[in-house]
């Protein structure tokens, strides 16, 4: 047990999570629900807490165990570990916020196969701490909510004038625009999520190569 | 060393014992919630699937439990039988409104779905769909066709989702036929 192997430290991960190894733009993982329930700011949200829930459960849970894991068997602990803790979520969303687990149907389950699950149980849980396992899932689902509520913003703006539309009813754009606009009908659809999640990705792209540019 | 094997997996065996059993009782705590959630569903839906219905009561026919639907007078409109049934993924659960005689369906509404997203899903779908249902007579089976629905029993499927088609129309009419049978014993 003396020969623990060691990795970033609690703080490191937190912020890493967030932005250096932002699990969407950076690792590009997770990108099943980041185009799937994103048309919505209810959806991401909804979606955002669900993979929190999960992940910091996951994380102190396999990191709990962590010396217990054998090597060719981890992978199926950490599934058996997720799934439970993915159908506890479900059950939650059923019970108390009945009309977004609806809204979502299957894509909470899905999240058993959400790889940044399963890879924050490989990377970090499986190797570190209670503490530091928990401040990584805390930054990457972090990450996570910040840049599926970001691809959600404008797909939800653009596309019904409205943000948080469904809970709070607020109006971003009037209900009668000026005759110039109409709303874009394709962001509501598949195509609007890819499209955004691409621009957003090529934009931070930039922005990163750019700071290395005038670092180096 | 032969149960080596298993002595690997005793970490795996003990994690699926526990989780198995804290599943089972986050289920039954949270069940009865869950029922009355999508019994509220059911309810919210039913003006929209019997026209006319100003009120729908719960009764009991033939053992199961079905919505009477009557007007503002009182009178007796339709009915909203709740049924359910095996799809593609997991189990649909459908609201089946029909007029008073239950001789005719006047609307369909998917109270819970799981199909395949962007593929079986469209069941949900109203114009896609479920629109389709209403007026079909409900007491001869329903039948699933590719093209466009000829005869007055066609339900068309959706593209790519056959599976899934076809299984709310054996939901549909597995449910309507039971109920007709069950409320002509009983003469409600």
């Amino acid at each position: 047990m003396s020969s623990e192997p060691t990795g970033p430290g609690p703080l490191d991960r937190f912020t890493g999570g967030i932005l250096r190894e932002n699990p969407i733009f950076r690792q590009i993982l997770g990108i099943c629900p980041s185009l799937a329930v994103t048309n919505t700011m209810e959806g991401a949200v909804t979606m955002a807490g669900a993979v929190l829930f999960v992940l910091v459960c996951s994380n102190v849970m396999i990191s709990l165990i962590r010396h217990l894991l054998k090597p060719h068997l981890r992978i199926l602990v950490f599934t058996l570990v997720i799934a439970a803790f993915v159908t506890v979520a479900d059950r939650i969303l059923a019970a108390f916020l009945y009309d977004m687990s609806k809204q979502l149907g299957p894509y909470i389950p899905l999240i058993i196969v959400n790889c940044i699950i399963i890879a924050r149980c490989e990377i970090c849980a499986a190797k570190q701490g209670v503490w530091t396992a928990v401040t990584d899932a805390v930054g990457q689902s972090l990450g996570f909510a910040l840049s599926i509520a970001a691809i959600a913003s404008i797909r939800e703006i653009l596309g019904f004038g409205t943000w948080f539309g469904q809970w709070f009813g607020w109006r971003v754009i009037p209900v009668a625009p000026p005759a110039v606009w109409s709303p874009w009908v394709v962001m509501i659809l598949p195509p609007g999520a890819f499209v955004t999640l691409g621009l957003l990705m090529g934009a931070i792209n930039h922005l990163v190569a750019r700071s290395r540019k005038a670092a180096a | 060393m032969k149960n080596n094997d298993l002595l690997d997996a005793w970490l795996v065996l003990v994690l699926a014992a526990v989780f198995g059993a804290a599943l089972a009782g986050v289920y039954i705590a949270l069940t009865p919630r869950i029922l009355q959630n999508q019994r509220g569903d059911a309810e919210k839906q039913i003006p929209a699937l019997v026209p006319g219905a100003a009120r729908a009561e719960k009764t009991d026919v033939g053992g199961e439990t079905v919505y009477r639907a009557t007007d503002a007078a009182g009178a007796l409109v339709g009915w909203a039988v709740p049924a359910r049934g095996q799809g593609y993924a997991d189990v649909i659960q459908v609201l089946i409104g029909v007029d008073a005689a239950a001789d005719r369906i006047t609307g369909l509404y998917v109270l819970d779905q799981k199909e395949t997203p962007g593929l079986g899903d469209f069941i949900k779908d109203g114009e896609k769909y479920l629109n389709q249902f209403a007026g079909k007579p409900a007491g001869v089976p329903l039948t699933v066709v590719k093209k466009d629905a000829s005869a007055a029993n066609e339900i068309r499927a959706v593209t790519g989702a056959t599976v899934s088609s076809r299984s709310v129309v054996e939901i549909v009419n597995a449910a309507l036929e039971r109920f007709r049978r069950h409320r002509a014993a009983a003469g409600a």
